[in-house]
C-alpha cells in the first residue's frame, strides 16, 4: 500500500509532526487546548458579565442623587415586590406560561408529522419552512404583524368581508384580552409571541419524537392501547424532555424579550421593557438588574420541578 | 382441535413488491407453530398481519373464526414479543409488564400481582425495580415475553425472540420457551430464519420463500421429505441430486434428496468418490466429496477415521434415504 516493508512508518520530519505525536499521547492536552477557547469565551465573558449585571442587584439606588451605593444590601429586591412592580412580572410570568402552552399545542402535530411520516423531499420542506422565518428579520415580521392585526388590517377587513366583525368586536370587548384593536391588546402580543418563537418549540420536540421507536407504538397498540392511550402513556412521556427543552426558549424567549410588547400590545410593561427603562433613561442598573434575575428564578424553579416531575427520565 | 388462525389467499403487495402473495395456513389451536424463511421470505409480515399492524391488500384472515381485516392490532386478543423487544424505557420493569394491564385499567395492587407472577414465571423476580436499559439481552427477552403472557393472550406471536441472543443463551431459552408452551397450552406462532430453532421446538413448521408458503408439516416431514430444491436445501443442506444422476444410481427420473447423515463410507460397493474437503465441527465432521462431478457433502461422527483430502473413498446410503421431491424449484 505505501510500498514500504517497515513495521513502524516514519512520518513526517520536522516540529508539526512531534506536536502530534506529543497531543496524541496526551489525550488530555489536546482536549485542553480545544475546550480553552469555548470556555474562556463562555465562562469569563458570558457568565462573568453575567455574574457581575446580578452583583448590581444587590446594590441601591441613593433616590436623592441617583447614584449607586455599592453597599451590599436587598433594598433593591423590596423595591422589585412594590405592587407596580409586581405586576409586571406576574403580567410576563402568565405571558410566558400562555406562549408556551399555545407553542405546545401547536408545534406537536407538526413535529409528530415531520418525525413520523415525513420523508425526502418533505422533511427538508418541513425544514425549510419552519427555519425560513428564522432567516427573515424579526422586526420586519413584528411590524407585519401589526399591519395585519391594525384596525385598519387584514384581518378586519377579512372579518367585514365574511359578515363577522360582530364577532371580533365582541371579541375585543373582553376584559383583559380584548382592546381597541388586536394591535394593541394582549391577544395581539400574544400571537405575535407565539409566531416568534414556535419554532424553538417545533424543532426540539420533533427531535425528541424522532428518537420514539416506531415499535414502541406497535408495542402499546399490540398490549391493547388505543392511540389515545398511546399517546397519553408512551409518546407523551417519551416526548415530555423535548417539550421541556422548547418550553425554556420559548418561555425564557418571552420573559426576556422587550420589542414585541413595545410594538404590539397595550402600553403595559413585560419585564424585558422594564430592564430596558431602568437601565436606560432612569439609570437605575440595580433595580435592572433586580428584574433580570426574576427570569433565571423562574427558569430554574421551573426545571427543578420539571425534573422532579420526572420529566426527564426519559433521557 | 379448533382453529386458531387461518389464512385463505391473504396477500401483502407494497406496490410491486409482493411481501406476501395468495398464502394459505391453518394453525390449531395450542399448536407451537414456526414461520421459516429466509429474510425477506414473506413470514415476519405474516406475523404483522395477525398482530394487526399491516392489513392484507387481498384475502381473508381469521383469527378464531373471527374476521380480523380492519380490526386494529388493539381489540385483538394476541401479544407480540418483539425482535427487539421494544420495552418502554421510561418505565421500569414491572411496570413494562403490567403495561397491559395499566391500559386495561386493572387496579394497581392487582396488575401489579399479575406482573410479578408474570416475572416469576420467566425466572426474573425481583428484578421490578430495574430499567429495561439495566438489564441484558437475555433479561430483556424475558421482560418481553413476561409482558406479553401477562395478558393471557389466545395466540403468542413471537418474532425471532432469540436472534439478538448468543448461542448457549438461544439454547437455553429455547428450552424454556418450550416448557412455557406446555405450561400455558396457548398458541405459539413463532418467526425465525434459523431451521435447527425451528425444528428442535415447533410441532409444525411453515417454509416461506418469496412471499409464499413453500411446505407445510412436521419437523420429520420438512427434514426428511422435503417437497422442493429450496426446502431440501435450506433445511439442513441436504444434498440435491439431479434426475439424471438419480436415474443413473437407480431411482425414478426425479430431483431428490439426500441427507447428509445418511451416507456413509464402505470399503466395496457403492459409489467412487474422492475427498475434496473435510471441516471439522466437534461432534460430527463434514466431509465433501466428488462423485462423477457431482458435489456431495457427508457427515461423519468424528470418532470414526476420518479420510484425508485428495483420498478415493466409496461412499452409499439406503435406497429409503435417498428422497424424490415433487418439484425441481
Amino acid at each position: 500500500m505505501n510500498g514500504s516493508d517497515a513495521a513502524i512508518l516514519p512520518g513526517r520530519p520536522g516540529l508539526l509532526r512531534r506536536l502530534a505525536d506529543t497531543l496524541w499521547r496526551h489525550p488530555h492536552l489536546l482536549l485542553l487546548l480545544m475546550l480553552a477557547p469555548p470556555v474562556l469565551w463562555l465562562g469569563v465573558i458570558y457568565l462573568g458579565s453575567l455574574f457581575a449585571l446580578l452583583v448590581q442587584s444587590f446594590f441601591s439606588i441613593d433616590e436623592f442623587s441617583g447614584l449607586i451605593n455599592y453597599e451590599f444590601t436587598l433594598k433593591t429586591y423590596r423595591e422589585l415586590l412594590i405592587p407596580a412592580n409586581l405586576d409586571i412580572i406576574v403580567r410576563t410570568v402568565s405571558m410566558a406560561a400562555a406562549v408556551t402552552l399555545a407553542a405546545v399545542v401547536v408545534a406537536f402535530p407538526i413535529a409528530f408529522y415531520a418525525a413520523r411520516y415525513a420523508r425526502g423531499k418533505w422533511k427538508a420542506a418541513f425544514y425549510l419552512g419552519i427555519m425560513l422565518p428564522l432567516w427573515s428579520s424579526y422586526l420586519v415580521k413584528i411590524y407585519a404583524w401589526k399591519l395585519v392585526l391594525a384596525r385598519e388590517g387584514i384581518l378586519n377587513w377579512l372579518f367585514a368581508k365574511l359578515h363577522l366583525t360582530w364577532l371580533l368586536e365582541a371579541y375585543l370587548s373582553l376584559p383583559l384580552i380584548g382592546g381597541n384593536s388586536l394591535s394593541v391588546s394582549y391577544t395581539g402580543t400574544f400571537l405575535v409571541f407565539l409566531y416568534v418563537w414556535l419554532p424553538f418549540m417545533i424543532l426540539p420536540l420533533q427531535a425528541a419524537l424522532e428518537r420514539v421507536p416506531g415499535n414502541l407504538l406497535e408495542a402499546s397498540a399490540d398490549l391493547g392501547g388505543s392511540p389515545r392511550q398511546t399517546f397519553r402513556h408512551v409518546i407523551l412521556p417519551l416526548a415530555l424532555p423535548g417539550i421541556i427543552a422548547g418550553s425554556i426558549f420559548t418561555f425564557s424567549l418571552t420573559l426576556g424579550d422587550y420589542i414585541i410588547p413595545q410594538i404590539i400590545g397595550s402600553s403595559r410593561l413585560f419585564i424585558g421593557q422594564a430592564v430596558y427603562s431602568h437601565q436606560g433613561t432612569a439609570g437605575n442598573i440595580p433595580l435592572a438588574a433586580a428584574f433580570a434575575v426574576v427570569p433565571i428564578v423562574i427558569m430554574g424553579c421551573y426545571l427543578w420541578l420539571a425534573k422532579r416531575a420526572g420529566a426527564f427520565d426519559a433521557l | 382441535m379448533s382453529t386458531a388462525l387461518q389464512f385463505a389467499g391473504v396477500s401483502r403487495h407494497y406496490g410491486a413488491v409482493k411481501a406476501l402473495d395468495q398464502v394459505d395456513l391453518e394453525v390449531k389451536e395450542g399448536e407451537f407453530f414456526a414461520m421459516l424463511g429466509p429474510s425477506g421470505s414473506g413470514k415476519t409480515t405474516c406475523l404483522r398481519l395477525v398482530a394487526g399492524f399491516e392489513q392484507p391488500t387481498a384475502g381473508h384472515i381469521e383469527i378464531f373464526g373471527e374476521t380480523a381485516e380492519g380490526v386494529p392490532p388493539f381489540r385483538r386478543n394476541v401479544n407480540t414479543v418483539f425482535q427487539d423487544y421494544a420495552l418502554f424505557p421510561h418505565l421500569n420493569v414491572l411496570d413494562n409488564v403490567a403495561y397491559g394491564l395499566m391500559i386495561r385499567g386493572v387496579e394497581k395492587s392487582e396488575r401489579y400481582r399479575s406482573a410479578e407472577q408474570a416475572l416469576e414465571l420467566v425466572a426474573l423476580s425481583g428484578l421490578g425495580k430495574r430499567r429495561a436499559g439495566e438489564l441484558s439481552g437475555g433479561q430483556r427477552q424475558r421482560v418481553a415475553l413476561a409482558r406479553a403472557l401477562v395478558n393471557k393472550p389466545r395466540v403468542l406471536l413471537l418474532d425471532e425472540p432469540l436472534g439478538a441472543l448468543d448461542l448457549k443463551l438461544r439454547e437455553q431459552m429455547q428450552e424454556e420457551l418450550k416448557n412455557l408452551h406446555r405450561q400455558l397450552g396457548i398458541t405459539f406462532i413463532f418467526v425465525t430464519h434459523d431451521q435447527n430453532e425451528a425444528l428442535s421446538m415447533a410441532d409444525r413448521v411453515a417454509l416461506f420463500k418469496d412471499g409464499r408458503v413453500v411446505q407445510v408439516g412436521t419437523p420429520q416431514e420438512i427434514y426428511r421429505q422435503p417437497n422442493s430444491r429450496f426446502v431440501a436445501d435450506f433445511v439442513g443442506s441436504s444434498n440435491v441430486l439431479p434426475p439424471d444422476f438419480v436415474a443413473a444410481v437407480g431411482g425414478a427420473s426425479r430431483w431428490a434428496s439426500l441427507r447428509p447423515e445418511s451416507i456413509y463410507l464402505t470399503r466395496e460397493g457403492g459409489h467412487a468418490a474422492s475427498v475434496v474437503a473435510a471441516s471439522f465441527l466437534g461432534g460430527s465432521t463434514r466431509l465433501a466429496v466428488d462423485v462423477s462431478g457431482l458435489r456431495i457433502n457427508l457427515m461423519l461422527p468424528s470418532a470414526a477415521e476420518i479420510p484425508a483430502v485428495g483420498e478415493s473413498v466409496r461412499i452409499d446410503w439406503k435406497p429409503a434415504d435417498m428422497h424424490l421431491m415433487e418439484s425441481g424449484a
